[in-house]
This record gives C-alpha cells, structure tokens and sequence, in this order.
C-alpha cells in the first residue's frame, strides 16, 4: 500500500489535497484532493455550477483557497519528500539540487505564472483584441524578454542582447502560430479573428510561458467538429511533443473521452468519480449526477433517453 | 394575425432605411423641433429676460425676443443639419471593415508626416525670424512654440500612463508641479545649474510617482481617476499651506535663469550676446529655451517609442487590454502600472523643472486641476496611445486659445462692445465637441502594432480598449 503510494506519488505533478473553498454562505468546492500527472491529460467534468472554474482559479492564484494544500513539483519526483517541511515552514517554495516544490495557494497569480510555471486559459477567451495575434504571443514571454532587455535599461538604450532574444521570441511566436494555423494572420488584430481561431491562439499564448502544467478551461466550447477534431490533436502534441501536463474542463466528451489519460468528476464542489475514462464513463453517480436523476433511478433514466 | 403580418411587410424597416445612408425627412424634422422647444424652454428665462438698471437706479425687466427667437432657430436648425448632413455619415463610418491596410496616400502621407513635422519645428524659430522680424518675433516663439511644445511633452508624458497602460490619471500636474518646485528651490539654495538639477527634479518627480502610486494604484477605473485627483490637489494644497518652504500663494520669485553653458543671458560684457559680439536681444535667450525644451520633448517622444517596443511598453498595452489575462501570464501587474506612472512623472518632473527656469516665477496658481484637464484632454483629443495625434491635439488646443486671445477683427462682426476673450474657453469647448463627435476615439485613433512579422497594419480603434485602470 505504502508502496504504491509512493511509486504514484513519483509521477504526480500537482496534488490537490482537501481544497475547500467558500463564497460566504456558499460551499463552492468541498474537500477535493486528486492528483494530476506528470505527462498526462487530466480532464475536470461536471455539471455547470460544479466548481470547476473555481478549482482552476485556486490553481493558479486568482483565488485564495479557504483550506487545502496545492502542490505542485519542479524536477523529479525525490522533491516530494520536501513536502511535510515545506508545509511546516510557511515559505511558498522550496528548491534543492533535483528540483523545486511550490505551494500554490501560498503564492498570487502572476508568481504561479512566473514561478511555478501554471499557465491557464479562460473560459470567456482573454486575449489582448487590440494587440496583433504575434505580440499577443510576445507579452507571453514578458519575463525572459524583460530580463534580456536588462528591465528595459539596456533595451532602451539599443544593446544587441536584447535584438537577440526579441529575434529568439519571434521564432518561438512563428513556430506555434504554424503550428496553430495562424501564421498567415500574425499581424492581424486579435480581436478580428474568428472564435475558433481565438481558442487556438489563447493555447499557443499560454504555451509561450513555457508551462510545466497547461490548465484549458472549455478550450473546444463553440468549436465546430472539425475545429474540435483540431483541438484534439494540439493537446496530444502538447502531451506528446512538449511532454507537458494538461489539466482540461470540458463539456464535450467526445473530447474528454477521447484524450484524457484521467477524469475528476465534479458535482457540487464534491469529487464523485475519479478514474480512466472507461470506468468513469459507466459509473452510476456520474450518470446520475449528469442526467440529474437520483443514483438508483439511472437505470430508469437511461432507457428513457435511449441508452 | 394577418393585419400584423400585413402592417410589417408595408412598412420598410426604420432601421434598414437608415442604415443605407437615408435620411427619414419626418423624423429628421420632428428631432429638430423638439431640440427647439426644449431650448426655448431652457433659455425663455436665461436669454428672453434681463434685468438691467434704468436711469432711476431702479430694477427693470426688460424683454429679448428677437435674440430668443435667434438662439433658439439656431439651435433648431443645428439639430436639422446634424440628423441630415452628420448622422447618416457617422452610421455609415460605424459599418466600416474594421482592419485596414491604408491607402497608398495614407502610407505617404503617415511616412512623412513625422520628419517634415520635426524639420519644421527645428526651423521654426528661423521662419519666424524671417517673417515677423526680430522685435516682434518673442511672442511668436515664446507663446507659441514654447507653450506649444511644453504641452506637447506633457501630453507625450500622460500617454504613457493613460494612452497606453490605461490609468486615468487626473492628477498629472502634481509630478509637474513637483519638477518645478525642486528646480526652483534647489537652484536657489544649492546653486546648481539646470542641466545638473534637469534630471534630479525628474528623479524627485517619479519618486512621488512611484510613492502615491503604490496605494492608489491598486483601485481601478474611476476609483482610480478620483484619488488621483485627490492627490493632484494635495500636493497644491500643501504647496500652498507649507509656506515655510515653498513661500505659499506668494510663489517663488528670482528663479535662476537658464544659460548659454555658463554664459548668461543679459546685457553685461560677459552676457551672450556681448561675447557673441550681436546687439542686446531679448530673443537670444527665448531661442535658447525653445531648443531646450523641443530637446526634451524629443527626448521623450523618443524614449516612449523606444518602450513601445520594449517588452516593458508592450505590458503597459497589454494591461489596458486585459489586466487579469497579464497575471495569468506572469506579468508583476503592480510594478507595471508603476512604471508607467513613474515615467510619465519623470517627463512632468523635466517639464516642470523647464517651466520653472522658463518663467522665472512660480506659484500655485499654475499647477491647479484645469492644468491636469487641459493635459488629460490633449491626449484624449489626440487618441489615446498616439504619438503624432497628441501633438496635433496640443498643438490645436493650445495654439488654438493662444490665437483666440487675439481676436479683435470679431470685433468688426458683432460690434464694439464685444470681447473676444470672454468666448474663448466658449468656442474652445464648443469646438472640442465638434472634434469628439466626428471622431470620438480621438484624432488618430488607429493602433500601429509595436512588431511586424510581414506586413504592417494599423489597428481601428473598435478593438483596441481603452483601460480599466
Ligand atoms: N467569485 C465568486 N463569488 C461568489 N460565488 C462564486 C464565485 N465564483 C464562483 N462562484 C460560485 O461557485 C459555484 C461554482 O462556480 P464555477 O464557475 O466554478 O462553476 P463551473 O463548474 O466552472 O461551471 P460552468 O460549467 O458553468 O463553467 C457557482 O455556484 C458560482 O456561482
Ligand atoms: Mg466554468
């Protein structure tokens, strides 16, 4: 037992341990621990109202937690055994000679952007309309630039260093602009493409970090099948190329069912399911908590709708 | 049912109508005669009756119904012509594409606008010299081109807080009033030149930038805009109650003057122009500051440009799109708004320090909350983030009341007993209304982008936001 737990541990990037939090009288997330793994595509499902908004915006810092512990590893997996101390210590990180340990919910949003390396996408998209697509892609990169223009002294005054790494972030910028099909629009306003396009440039903008943990919220929300079937194929590359953790909320299961390794089903702030995809798929409450039939009528419920 | 279905398909849309560029006569009509009743209900007591005193020394009322009737069929008519001649216009600019490659004219135009600007602001000093002559040429410069340009850096200076990171900032004159009060006094007690204490009083301006900036800039959109206001009337109330240092509503008299590199501007053997061997002028020295101060002006047009481009200028943007997307990226939000409004301070710090050896004299009067207003509407005016647009604007705005001081040949229009300069501030607003509806994003309101991968497009103002604070 003790031993599966630690060769898992091992593998676990972030690790949500009895997250609460409260908006006054409401309890919006109810003592929520899962792990997501390192490598792997985690999707986050429920019902609208369940709190999956509010579990990204805890992850990544515009939420203070009311309880719980966030943590997330740098490196490999020996930093976990900084943990117990590092929760002791009341310090927001720690980091030894094999990585660095990172309590989220110690740290504001930008500092898990900047720091822990948390990158996040919106559910009502946020791009900057007024900037072009490419310098949307090049305010992603601010703090490398920003330490290469020498906090603006040097850039200001012309130093070549920062020609260079301007020059570096334009061809990382093309890069995921082919990538994302976009390559042809890069000078074009943000705000005049159309939806789909959009979604795919939050993605690449959040990619431009250089994230260690990718968080989508409803990245295919509006997307036609074609743009979904798109979709699906930038997160495997994101998993597979970039190894990158991906945490997903999603509404379309076609897309959940197809390319997560691991679903968190959420259902008034309370995990109710926790699995692979096949055994989520044919669990009672999940049904029941989607379909909104009390458990033990589900059977009922599914031969109405023709299941 | 069927009369619903009938009436719809009899009648052709309003809307449709108008959106092809129509004018709908009737109601064009009836728009104009309610704005004149109205204004015959607003100004039957206010123009329609007056009170003067007859040779008795008693009160008489006495009746203007000719000048009524005037004001108000002119305000009628003015409502006619707007629905017919300016609605249909400003519709049919609302449907326009909204990203644009400009016009071959545009593109000319926009690639020489800048340096014939600057040339001509270089030469302008000579130009005057040529055409009104040496004695009258002090006016031309100083109240001109030197009020002119010191705005122009004003306003290039509140760009950067407001134009382009979005903070609305109504107290703008405090860092301006500060650069001029630690000019002043610094060069009386201390002794030291203008070039020394020029960069000083900059640093002393954005360090109380970044001082009131550090509680204040946590509130956001008009929070912010009313504490800066607040702040921009501390720092005159203290200037005036702490009269042991800055003497009050008295001011601060007998401000060093600036000098030729050591070589001061006077009448002695050593003055300038004795050791330049010219006859005594008073205009040497006003060319003198007017270089000096179109220096800094392009000193800062140069450096915002510079930022732009600048990951640090492209975060200021940035956060006037959509603060929440920047911490979602990393981007240290507080310490970005303080920048800008530490450099924004900076350049009102330079400018203020200019202003202080300019005049000579300084005092409260000059740093009240028309001042911030006056700035604030030069970058509005201009459009917001423009560089090219706030000149213009600066240059209309304050060359524009400068010229209305002088308007006697008014006189022979509405005869001898009318004083122009009682309607300057009148035909001034009335003229900055006219400007906001035909272009109410400002001059030039269009966005250039700070990088290009292939081909250079400008940015129409619908997109572009304006800031939240
Ligand atoms: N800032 C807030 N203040 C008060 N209540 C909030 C706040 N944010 C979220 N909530 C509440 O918390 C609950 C969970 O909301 P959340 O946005 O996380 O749901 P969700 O699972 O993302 O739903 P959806 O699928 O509709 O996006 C809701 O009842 C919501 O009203
Ligand atoms: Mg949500």
């Amino acid at each position: 037992m003790t031993e599966k737990n630690e060769s898992s541990a091992a593998e676990t990037l972030l690790r949500v341990e009895h997250l609460t939090m409260r908006f006054g009288g409401l309890l919006a997330i109810d003592d929520l621990s899962f792990d997501v793994g390192e490598g792997a595509i985690t999707a986050l499902i429920g019902p609208n109202g369940a709190g999956k908004t509010t579990v990204f915006n805890c992850i990544t810092g515009f939420y203070k937690p009311s309880s719980g512990r966030l943590a997330l590893r740098h490196g490999d997996g020996t930093v976990w055994n900084e943990l117990a101390m590092l929760t002791d210590s009341g310090a927001r990180s720690v980091t030894t000679g094999n990585g660095a340990l990172f309590l989220l919910e110690r740290m504001p949003d930008y500092l898990v952007a900047q720091r822990a390396r948390v990158a996040r996408t919106f559910q009502n998209i946020r791009l900057f309309p007024g900037m072009t697509v490419l310098e949307n892609l090049l305010v992603a990169q601010h703090n490398r630039l920003m330490l290469a223009s020498g906090y603006t002294l040097l850039g200001v005054l012309g130093f070549p260093s920062y020609a260079h790494a301007e020059r570096s972030a334009i061809d990382k910028a093309r890069d995921w602009l082919d990538r994302i099909g976009l390559a042809a629009r890069a000078d074009d306003p943000a705000g005049d493409l159309p939806y789909g396009a959009q979604r795919r440039l939050e993605i690449a903008r959040a990619m431009c970090t250089d994230p260690v943990l990718l968080c989508l919220d409803e990245p295919a929300a509006g997307l036609n099948p074609r743009e979904s079937a798109e979709l699906n194929a930038l997160l495997l590359a994101i998993r597979d190329e970039f190894r990158i953790a991906v945490l997903l909320i999603e509404h379309d299961m076609t897309v959940v069912m197809e390319i997560s390794d691991h679903i968190v089903v959420l259902d008034y702030g309370v995990k109710i399911a926790d699995g692979v995809p096949d055994a989520v798929r044919n669990d009672d409450k999940v049904i029941a908590a989607y379909l909104g039939v009390a458990e033990d009528q589900v059977g009922e419920a599914e031969a109405e709708v023709g299941l | 049912m069927t009369a619903l279905a009938n009436s719809a398909g009899e009648n052709p849309r309003p809307h449709q109508a108008l959106a092809h560029g129509r004018v709908d006569a009737m109601a064009a009509l009836r728009d104009a005669g309610i704005t004149a009743a109205i204004a015959f209900g607003l100004f039957l007591p206010l123009i329609g009756f007056q009170t003067t005193v007859n040779g008795e020394n008693a009160l008489i009322l006495i009746t203007r119904w000719p000048l009524l009737l005037a004001v108000v069929a002119a305000v009628g008519i003015g409502r006619l012509g707007y629905s017919v001649l300016l609605e249909p216009r400003l519709r049919q600019r609302a449907m326009r594409p909204i990203a644009t490659t400009p016009s071959a004219l545009r593109t000319f135009v926009g690639q020489w606008f800048v340096p014939f600007g600057i040339a001509f602001v270089a030469a302008y000093p000579a130009l005057v010299l040529a055409t009104v002559g040496f004695s009258r040429s002090v006016k031309w410069i100083d109240n001109f081109g030197i009020q002119i340009l010191i705005y122009v850096m004003l306003g290039w200076g509140l760009n950067i807080v407001v134009g382009l990171a979005g903070l609305l900032d109504l107290g703008y004159v405090a860092f301006y009033a500060v650069g001029a009060y630690s000019y002043a006094l610094l060069a009386k007690t201390l002794d030291l030149s203008f070039w020394v204490l020029l960069p000083i009083s900059g640093i002393l301006a954005s360090f109380w930038g970044i001082l009131l900036g550090f509680p204040v800039l946590r509130l956001r959109g008009d929070y912010l805009a009313i504490v800066t206001l607040a702040f921009g009337e501390i720092i005159r109330l203290v200037i005036i109650n702490f009269t042991a240092l800055t003497n009050g509503y008295a001011g601060i008299g007998g401000i060093p003057r600036p000098s030729f590199f050591g070589i001061p501007f006077n009448a002695d053997d050593n003055g300038f122009a004795a050791v330049f061997g010219l006859p005594f002028s008073p205009v040497y020295r006003v060319i003198f500051l007017y270089y000096v101060i179109l220096a800094l002006a392009l000193l800062t047009a140069f450096v915002t440009v510079r930022l732009r481009r600048l990951p640090v200028g492209r975060a200021w943007e940035a956060l006037r799109e959509d603060e929440i997307a920047c911490r979602s990226l990393g981007i240290n939000t507080t310490n970005t708004k303080l920048t800008a409004f530490a450099m924004g301070a900076m350049f009102a710090g330079f400018a203020g320090s200019f202003f202080a050896t300019r005049q000579g004299f300084i005092s409260p009067e000059s740093f009240t909350f028309l001042e911030s207003a006056t700035i604030l509407s030069i970058v509005v005016l201009g459009g917001m983030g423009s560089q090219v647009g706030v000149a213009i604007a600066a240059i209309v705005m304050i060359g524009g009341t400068e010229i209305m001081r002088d308007l006697d040949f008014l006189k022979k229009i509405f005869g001898q007993t009318f004083d122009p300069t009682q309607y300057r501030m009148l035909i001034f607003g009335f003229a900055m209304v006219l400007i906001m509806v035909w272009r109410p994003r400002g001059l030039i309101s269009t966005r250039a982008p700070s990088v290009v991968l292939k081909e250079r497009k400008s940015i129409s103002a619908d997109l572009v936001k304006e800031g939240h604070g």
